[in-house]
């Protein structure tokens, strides 16, 4: 694509940012079956053992005063613990385990997927969608369980005049339907386009030296593009952890709605 | 671009071919998915059977050691406390036995002082009233001496002047003169 | 020409994203003077900052994804 669009100047330039998004099987092949082991399946179990690394070898003497790993462990536990007390209320504790895990697997993938050359699961909408869909699934399951048909009166705006109450109930029936659209492409999107955008200053920062040949505009661009990436690689570290947050405090308020639907 | 030639290309790492969006390449999600699901499930069963109970039993742990501790804390505090009021009282104990030894000690000596010098002017009395007893016989002595000279020395002069001296009229005579 | 048109509509697109950037600004802006004017509540509103932040930059990221789309997917 980057011949035809750029000049002549920058035609030696390759633009490929979406490539190291690419799922490649990571022994030989080229096609990819259910259960074919690909670089997206290695980075998942790194992620996994990252966070046995993290939660269940840095908690492992069970010190009163922790080390450095433990305190770590014990932090992301209070954090998405008081998170889930806070905004799903005290009645959703016991969801605590399953909304870790999805901040763990999150945050995890997220920073893996900073490290250079790695491959970042979340950055796939089939990874986020599945996500999404399961919170989507489990929020609307414990709302019926919990309130039966009741669960129905978040639909219902109790507070708007009755008129207005079917028009809302449609528009509120669809921004639920919405949610797991939102709740999985946010998460997606931010990482593809942190990754992304790393990945064009990155070709950008290849200007110095175009089809071997020195050029004079990459004396200005190289350095600026180096700077870019440096910059966005920092932002892109806050991105992973706030998306993981964000995605999970979400998941606490899709979570409170079902426990406590009248509004 | 579709999606299927995409995905019949494999991996689009070559640069001729159209790079597409990895993300959409469908063939490839039931993979993603059930490993996905294999991961969440490994990762769910690590944190809801090891780590979160365990954790959750270490900051219980020393939420109870913090609260012994701060009770410990609050029981040696008290008694530190006590033992400064003891402290207190002992040292305000001391001051007044001290207060009353030093009382005493001044009396003692007071009194020793009072009869030492009562003592002292007794003697002192004493030795005044013999000495000025002295001193009156020795005046006594003195004027008799005195009288007995007169009167001797006026009969003598009468004598010599060829009269007859009357030793009667001549002491009359120095008693009269001796009390003018 | 309709690859060519793409890219333009990409770039439109891409618009949305420097617009969802003006709606978190704003968030967080009406989120600082508030928290400047109350301090001491700051702290329990923090996770409706980020919520707010969130809902505003998911339609910032459906334009990129618009774009994208239109860039690679069609």
């Amino acid at each position: 694509m980057a011949s035809e669009v750029h000049g002549a100047d920058e035609g030696g330039l390759v633009f490929h940012p979406m490539d190291q998004f690419t799922v490649k099987p990571l022994f030989g092949g080229d096609h990819i079956g259910m259960f074919t082991i690909t670089n997206a399946t290695l980075w998942m179990a790194l992620a996994v053992v990252g966070l046995v690394a993290m939660m269940v070898f840095g908690s492992s003497r069970r010190a009163v005063i922790p080390t450095r790993a433990q305190s770590i462990a014990e932090l992301a536990y209070g954090f998405i613990f008081k998170m889930v007390e806070d905004v799903a209320g005290k009645d959703a504790v016991r969801f605590f385990p399953y909304i870790m895990t999805l901040f763990m697997f999150i945050v995890f993938s997220n920073f893996l997927g900073l490290i250079p050359m790695s491959f970042t699961t979340t950055s796939h909408f089939a990874v986020t969608v599945v996500l999404a869909l399961l919170v989507f699934v489990t929020v609307t399951a414990v709302g019926f369980a919990k309130n039966g048909a009741k669960f129905l009166a978040l639909f219902w705006v109790s507070s708007a005049p009755m008129a207005l109450r079917p028009v809302l109930a449609v528009i509120e029936l669809i921004s639920y339907f919405v949610r797991p659209v939102s709740h999985s492409i946010r998460l997606a999107g931010n990482v593809m386009a942190g990754h992304a955008v790393i990945k064009v200053f990155a070709a950008f920062a290849a200007a110095l030296v175009v089809n071997e040949i020195p050029t004079a505009v990459g004396i200005i661009v190289t350095p600026l593009s180096i700077l870019g990436i440096t910059a966005l690689y920092a932002l892109e570290v806050l991105v992973a952890f706030i998306q993981a947050y964000v995605f999970a405090i979400l998941t606490c308020v899709y979570l409170r709605d079902a426990l406590h639907p009248s509004h | 671009m579709a999606t299927d030639t995409h995905a019949a290309a494999g991996h689009a790492a070559d640069a001729a071919s159209a790079p597409g969006m990895p993300q959409l390449d469908f063939s490839n999600w039931g993979n993603q998915i059930f490993w996905l699901l294999v991961t969440l499930v490994v990762i769910y069963f690590v944190l809801s059977r090891i780590a979160l109970p365990r954790i959750a039993a270490v900051l219980a742990e020393r939420q109870g050691t913090i609260t012994n501790d701060i009770a410990a804390a609050e029981e040696l505090k008290a008694k530190a406390g006590e033992a400064e009021a003891a402290y207190n009282q002992a040292l305000v104990d001391a001051r007044a036995e001290a207060q009353r030894i030093v009382g005493e000690a001044k009396a003692e000596i007071q009194t020793d002082l009072d009869a030492a010098i009562a003592k002292a002017d007794a003697e002192i009395a004493a030795k005044a009233a013999e000495s000025e007893k002295a001193i009156a016989e020795i005046r006594a002595g003195a004027v008799d001496s005195i009288r007995d000279v007169a009167a001797d020395t006026a009969k003598e002069i009468v004598a010599a002047l060829g009269g007859k001296a009357d030793a009667k009229a001549v002491k009359a005579a120095v008693e009269a003169r001796m009390k003018g | 020409m309709e690859g060519q048109l793409a890219h333009i509509g990409a770039g439109l697109a891409g618009l949305g994203t420097g617009l969802a950037a003006l709606g978190v600004g704003n968030v967080a802006a009406s989120y600082l003077a508030g928290a400047l004017r109350n301090p001491s509540a700051a702290a329990s509103q923090t996770a409706t900052l980020f919520i707010g932040i969130a809902f505003a930059e998911a339609l910032g990221i459906f334009s990129f994804l618009v774009a994208l789309l239109l860039m690679f997917a069609v």
